[in-house]
């Protein structure tokens, strides 16, 4: 039980149950959606981003857990931030959940997206978690169609 | 050397009396393990039975001692090799009353068995204009070469409905059988909702205009005792690794009379009698099904899960399984928070369900950490979700060497899921 608790950490059930920044941007500058065939998470992603930076994020779709909660985190934590920032941020959180064990933590500059740290246990969650974020790279990319977690 | 074993706890007297389960257990070493610590709770047999050491015994005599190409039979081996793999074709014959062996054909599966119904019959039979009837149960494998067959030639796929319990609606069935129907291609028991259909019925209703009916029997061979020829069905379609057997072998049924006039699916070796560059001579059944080297090894295991089944008997499996499905619906659907999706009058061994506010994701890897091996998906049966309104659902299979205990084990885990998210 203890080991499962590091997976479905509180925060992360906080989120899947009541997702922050859930819904559409009607004045959005870039939008994506993702999809998921494995286990059928879907996601759909609006960003205003003005001058280099995301004024807002929201996104939209139904999914597991961790990919629900996961976008959620992700949108909290996008807002304000540079592209430059985001990018270096989801290869930080993306080494954390494939990295080895043995490298030591990865978890610095994360924030709260560390609470993902246990999905690194789970490979087979790992694109849950990622789902949300390998769509928003495609809507900066001007990608609009969908992201594959493949 | 002496390895085709029988199984230590295969019951000889067979009859009415009640399964060892404790003893046929022993059958199958890979149920006695830890999994994350926890005992191994295999229900996930729709997706993939477990193997008996019988027929691995019966795999590894023939790598060991009979290795050969089979149907070229000059030398020992060969002739060994042949025996076998025709052997197990008669004793799969017999298991599923068959009138003839040249009505067994091997495939790769249930998959590549529709796919050559579909392409061989299906291209010389249906044309534009004409109609296929599958239904909404169908697994994938049995919609998509309907669909693409139906796509190349202008003909139109009927669905039958299904009610609120998942099962066929009967009536529209009726309606939709016409003139224009050149098949009806329907599963005998569903893999995502355990309905058991009306297969009989389904057989006589179409028969009556002439048409034939191919049966899925991927989920049915494995729990009941099935009969082509009380069946009357036209083709019966299964796999192997769902019966106990191995992965990449399984058998279309047909009856001869479909089957002589329909062309060959795959062409190459062993599926012709003679060859020039001006002509082709195709071989009799069932060879002409079975281009090329078959999957010799594989067959022989079917063989022997089926002599497997033979002596644990049918009959008593059915029992057994019809007693262990309703205790767990029973024990399921007493927990709060949980919907069954698929509550059919007649239904084999499948519960799927859902976990009011829990992704079936999240619940398959919290019951893999309590040891128990689930499915959470859309079984490859996506029109299926659709119908209930669901992405997916928790699917938990029964076999019959699961027990009443690894049922509370599941009820247990089940709760689990409900504490983290609760």
């Amino acid at each position: 039980m203890s080991d499962l608790r590091d997976l479905y950490q509180e925060l992360i059930v906080d989120h899947s149950k009541r997702p922050r920044n859930f819904g559409e941007l009607e004045d959005s500058s870039h939008e994506a959606s993702g999809y998921n065939p494995l286990c059928g998470d879907k996601i759909k992603l609006f960003l205003k981003i003005e001058d280099g930076v995301i004024r807002e994020v929201k996104f939209i779709g139904a999914g597991c857990a961790i990919s629900t909660a996961s976008a959620s985190l992700m949108t909290e934590t996008l807002k304000g931030r540079t592209l430059a920032q985001a990018e270096v941020l989801f290869e930080t959180f993306h080494f954390m959940l494939t990295s080895p064990k043995d490298m030591g933590s990865a978890h610095e500059g994360l924030g709260k997206l560390a609470v993902f740290s246990g999905v690194n246990e789970y490979p087979a969650r790992v694109k849950c978690a990622t789902l949300a974020w390998h769509t928003l790279k495609n809507a900066i990319e001007g990608r609009g169609d969908s992201a594959h977690t493949e | 050397m002496s390895v085709t074993t029988p199984s230590v706890a295969s019951p000889k007297e067979s009859g009415t009396a009640p399964l060892d389960v404790a003893a046929l257990r022993r059958d199958f070493p890979v149920l006695d393990q830890k999994v994350h610590g926890k005992p191994l709770v295999y229900l996930d047999n729709a997706a993939t039975s477990q193997t008996p050491l019988a027929v691995i015994d019966a795999m590894r005599k023939f790598y060991l001692e009979d290795c050969a190409n089979v149907h070229r039979g000059v030398h020992e081996l060969s002739q060994r090799a042949t025996d076998d793999y025709e052997g197990a074709r008669a004793a799969v014959q017999k298991f599923i009353g068959a009138a003839e062996s040249e009505e067994v054909i091997y495939t790769r599966g249930t998959t590549d068995a529709l796919n050559l119904v579909a392409h061989s019959y299906g291209r010389t039979h249906v044309q534009a204009g004409d109609e296929v009837i599958i239904s909404t149960l169908e697994h994938h494998s049995n919609i998509v070469p309907w669909q693409i067959l139906c796509d190349e030639r202008g003909a139109t796929l009927r669905v039958i409905p299904i009610n609120d319990a998942g099962e066929l609606l009967m009536d529209d069935y009726a309606r939709l059988l016409s003139d224009k129907t050149r098949i009806v291609a329907v599963n005998h028991v569903s893999n995502a909702l355990g309905t058991v259909n009306p297969v009989r019925q389904i057989i006589a209703m179409a028969h009556e205009r002439g048409i034939p009916v191919l049966l899925d029997g991927a989920q049915s061979i494995p729990h009941m005792k099935v009969d082509m020829r009380e069946l009357d069905c036209d083709f019966y379609a299964f796999s192997g690794h769902k019966m106990f057997g191995p992965t990449g072998i399984g058998i279309l049924y047909g009856k001869r009379e479909l089957l002589e006039k329909m062309p060959p699916y795959q062409s190459g070796g062993d599926m012709i009698k003679s060859v020039t560059f001006e002509k082709t001579t195709y071989n009799d059944l069932p060879y002409k099904f079975e281009a090329g080297t078959p999957n010799i090894a594989d067959a022989i295991g079917l063989g022997a899960a089926v002599e497997y089944l033979n002596q644990v008997g049918m009959d008593r499996i059915a029992a057994y399984e019809k007693h262990l499905l309703d205790y767990a619906t029973e024990a399921i659907s007493a927990v709060d928070g949980i919907r069954l999706i698929g509550t059919a009058r007649e239904k084999a061994s499948v519960l799927s369900f859902i976990v009011e506010g829990v992704h079936p994701h999240d619940i398959g890897t919290i019951l893999d950490r309590e040891g128990v091996a689930v499915r959470a998906g859309h079984h490859c049966a996506q029109p299926v979700m659709d119908r209930f309104g669901v992405p997916a659902t928790t699917r938990a299979s029964l076999a019959f060497y699961n027990t009443e205990e690894e049922v509370d084990a599941l009820v247990a885990a089940v709760g689990k899921v409900q504490e983290l998210f609760g």
